[in-house]
C-alpha cells in the first residue's frame, strides 16, 4: 500500500446469482486526486462504487478506506465519505435549508447553510422546495449534501448525466474546486470528454474487470504510440464550442 | 484530555429524520384532508342526522305480566329489541350507560282485574330514543283506554261509565327517571371517526411514504450516512404519530366545544383517548409496512390498503354499533382490531373508563400488533 493511497481495493468480486457484476478488481485511489471509473452501462462501475460506499455487500475481496477496513467498521467509513447517488431524491416538499438541516442531523454535525449553498451556486434557492429545482440544480444540491460532513472522499455517480452543456461545465468547475480543497473525488461517467478534462487518473472497466488504468494523457499517448490515427482531421473547435459560444457559459437555470 | 471526535449519536440523526418527515407530512394536503377534514365532515354529517330507522333497546323487568294486551301489542312493534334476561340492577346499569333506551315493567291492574299497569323508566343517557319508546307506550295505553271506555258506553250504563272516569283509569302509565349521563349521537360518532382516521392515516400514510422513500432512493441516500436503519423507521414513525395525535386533538377539541362531545373527566379523558390512539396508530402502521413491502407499484397501494381499511370501516362500529349486525357478522367484527380501538375510545370518553378498565381491548390490540409486525418483518423491503 502506497502511503498516499486513501482507498485500496483488492480482488473485489460481486456475484448476483449467476451474473458476475464485478470480477476481481484491484486498484488504489490516491489522496487528493479525481479518480474516474469509466465504462459502458452494466460494466460494474456503480456496483464497485456502492460496495465501497458501504451500500452493497461484496462477495469477496478486501477494501480499505483511509485505513479503515470495510468489513470491520463500515459505520466509521460512512462518517468520512460523502455519497451522491444516481437518481437519488429528497423529500420533495422540503426547502433546501430544511434538507441541509436534515443531513446535518444525519451526520451529527452543523452546517453553514448559506455558505454551503453558495459553494454549489444555489445561494438564492435556500427557501425553495427541492421539487421545483431544475435537473442541474438538483445535481448540485445533491453534491452539496455530500459535503456536509466535510468528507475526506466524495463519490459521484454519473453526476452530469442528463445535464445541458452549461450545467455540465459548471459542475466540472465545482468538482475541481472540491478536489482543490483537499477532498478526494471518485467519479463515474460514460462521457470521455468529461473524464479527459476532470480526472487525474481513470480506470476503464469492462465486464467486471479493469482493462486499463492510468492518467488520461498516458492512455492517449499509449494509443497514439501503438499507431492509432483519427480518421477525421480534428478542427480547432467542435460543435459544443459553437453551442457554448452562442448560448454563453452561465448557468441556465438560476 | 478532550476527546477529539464526539461519538456519533443515533438519536440526533433520528430527530433530524423525524423533523424532516413531520414537515413533509404537514405540507402534504392529502394528509391533512384525510386525518382532520374527512373525520370532521363525517362528524358534522352524522351529527345532524338522527336517523329514521332507529333501533331501540328496551329492558323488560323480570316477572312482568306478559299476558296483557299492551304487552302483546308492544312486543310486535318493529325495531325494538327486548332484553328479558337481566335483573333490575343490571337493567338499570345498562340504562345509565345508554346501552338500553328504557326499562318497562308490565303489571296486572287491580282495577277490575283486567287491564294492566305499565311502568317506564328512562335515563338521560338515551334521551331521544327514550322519548320514542315512551310515545309508543303512551299511544298503546291511550288506545287501550279508549277501547275500554267505548265498551263501557255501549253498555249504556252511564253510572258505570261515570264511575270509571272518576276513579282509576283502566290502564295507567307511571313514569320515573333514574340519573345518568346524556348519551348523544356525537358520543357514538366521534370515537368511530377518530378510530377510522387513525387506521386509514396509519395504513395509507405509512405505505405511501415508505414506498416512495424506497423508490426515490431517499432511503438509500440515508444508508450512506451513519444512521442505522431502525432509527430511520423510528424517526418516520414518530413524526407520523405526533402528526396524527395533533389531528386527533383537533377532532376531540372541535367535537367537545362545537358538538358537545362528552369528555367525562375532561382533559384527562382526552389524554387517555390520545394514549389509546397512539397504541392504535402503532399497530395499524404495521399494516402500512406490510402494504409498502408487497406493493409492486404505486398504483396498487390504494387497492391493497383499502382491503385493509374498508372492511374495518364498515364492520368495526365506525357508523353502526356492531350489536345491530347478525351474530355471524359480529364474530368477524370482533376479530378485527379497529373494533377494539373504537370500543375502547367510547368507553374512555363516555363511561369514564381508565386504561386499566379497557385492558381487554389493549391486550387484543397488542396481540394484533405482534401478528402484524411479524408479517411486516417478513414483507418489508428496504430496497
Amino acid at each position: 500500500m502506497s502511503p498516499s493511497a486513501i482507498i485500496v481495493v483488492e480482488n473485489l468480486v460481486k456475484h448476483y446469482r449467476e451474473i458476475k457484476a464485478v470480477n476481481g478488481i484491484t486498484f488504489s485511489v490516491m489522496k487528493g486526486e479525481i479518480f474516474g471509473l469509466l465504462g459502458p452501462n452494466g460494466a460494474g462501475k456503480t456496483t464497485t462504487l456502492e460496495i465501497i460506499e458501504t451500500l452493497r455487500e461484496k462477495t469477496s475481496g478486501n477494501i480499505l478506506v483511509n485505513g479503515i477496513s470495510l468489513d470491520e467498521n463500515p459505520n466509521a467509513i460512512k462518517q468520512i465519505i460523502g455519497v451522491q447517488l444516481q437518481a437519488a431524491n429528497y423529500y420533495p416538499n422540503l426547502t433546501l435549508y430544511e434538507l441541509l438541516d436534515l443531513f446535518a442531523g444525519l451526520y451529527n454535525t452543523s452546517v453553514d447553510k448559506d455558505n454551503m449553498l453558495a459553494r454549489v451556486g444555489l445561494e438564492t434557492r435556500g427557501k425553495s422546495k427541492y421539487k421545483i429545482l431544475s435537473g442541474g440544480q438538483k445535481q448540485r444540491f445533491s453534491i452539496a449534501t455530500t459535503l456536509i460532513n466535510k468528507p475526506l472522499i466524495v463519490f459521484l455517480d454519473e453526476p452530469t448525466t442528463g445535464l445541458d452543456p452549461q450545467a455540465r461545465r459548471n459542475l466540472w468547475e465545482l468538482i475541481k474546486e472540491i478536489r482543490d480543497n483537499g477532498t478526494t473525488v471518485v467519479i463515474t461517467t460514460h462521457y470521455m470528454d468529461e473524464a479527459e478534462i476532470l480526472c487525474d487518473r481513470v480506470a476503464i472497466i469492462e465486464k467486471g474487470k479493469i482493462i486499463s488504468l492510468a492518467s488520461p494523457e498516458k492512455l492517449i499517448d499509449d494509443l497514439i504510440a501503438s499507431g492509432f490515427e483519427k480518421i477525421k482531421e480534428v478542427k480547432k473547435a467542435n460543435l459544443e464550442d459553437v453551442f457554448l459560444s452562442l448560448t454563453g457559459r452561465e448557468w441556465r437555470d438560476m | 484530555m478532550k476527546q477529539k471526535k464526539v461519538k456519533y449519536n443515533q438519536l440526533i440523526a433520528m430527530r433530524a429524520v423525524a423533523f424532516a418527515s413531520f414537515r413533509s407530512i404537514t405540507r402534504n394536503p392529502s394528509a391533512i384532508i384525510f386525518s382532520i377534514a374527512f373525520p370532521l365532515i363525517f362528524i358534522i354529517a352524522f351529527g345532524f342526522i338522527n336517523g329514521n330507522n332507529i333501533r331501540m333497546d328496551v329492558g323488560i323487568v323480570p316477572g312482568s305480566d306478559t299476558t296483557g294486551m299492551i304487552y302483546k301489542t308492544f312486543s310486535v312493534v318493529p325495531n325494538i329489541d327486548h332484553e328479558t334476561k337481566l335483573t333490575v340492577k343490571e337493567l338499570e346499569d345498562r340504562l345509565s350507560k345508554g346501552r338500553l333506551d328504557a326499562i318497562l315493567k308490565f303489571e296486572k291492574n287491580s282495577f277490575q282485574g283486567k287491564p294492566e299497569v305499565v311502568e317506564i323508566i328512562t335515563g338521560k343517557a338515551s334521551k331521544e330514543k327514550a322519548i320514542f319508546v315512551k310515545s309508543i307506550i303512551t299511544n298503546l295505553v291511550d288506545q287501550q283506554n279508549i277501547a275500554y271506555y267505548k265498551s263501557l258506553s255501549t253498555k249504556a250504563d252511564s253510572a258505570d261509565y261515570q264511575r270509571a272516569l272518576l276513579t282509576n283509569q283502566p290502564t295507567e302509565l307511571r313514569e320515573s327517571k333514574i340519573s345518568g349521563r346524556e348519551y348523544k349521537m356525537i358520543d357514538f360518532i366521534l370515537p368511530g371517526q377518530l378510530g377510522f382516521s387513525i387506521l386509514s392515516a396509519a395504513v395509507f400514510g405509512t405505505a405511501f411514504v415508505f414506498y416512495s422513500l424506497r423508490q426515490t432512493l431517499v432511503l438509500k441516500r440515508f444508508f450512506a450516512t451513519p444512521i442505522r436503519r431502525p432509527y430511520i423507521i423510528l424517526g418516520e414513525a414518530l413524526s407520523r404519530i405526533v402528526f396524527q395525535l395533533l389531528g386527533a386533538s383537533v377532532i376531540i377539541f372541535i367535537g367537545h366545544y362545537v358538538f358537545d362531545f362528552t369528555l367525562i373527566h375532561g382533559l384527562w379523558t382526552a389524554i387517555e383517548m390520545l394514549l389509546l390512539s397512539a397504541l392504535g396508530l402503532i399497530v395499524f402502521m404495521g399494516f402500512g409496512f406490510v402494504v409498502s413491502g408487497i406493493a409492486k407499484s404505486e398504483n396498487v397501494i390504494p387497492p391493497i390498503a383499502n382491503i385493509v381499511t374498508l372492511p374495518q370501516f364498515l364492520l368495526c362500529g365506525t357508523f353502526f354499533p356492531i350489536d345491530s349486525f347478525p351474530k355471524w357478522l359480529q364474530y368477524i367484527s370482533k376479530a378485527l382490531p379497529l373494533t377494539y380501538v373504537n370500543d375502547a375510545l367510547r368507553k374512555i370518553a363516555f363511561e369514564g373508563a381508565g386504561l386499566m378498565d379497557i385492558s381487554h381491548q389493549i391486550i387484543v390490540l397488542i396481540l394484533w400488533g405482534v401478528v402484524i409486525y411479524a408479517a411486516a418483518v417478513r414483507f418489508f423491503r428496504w430496497e
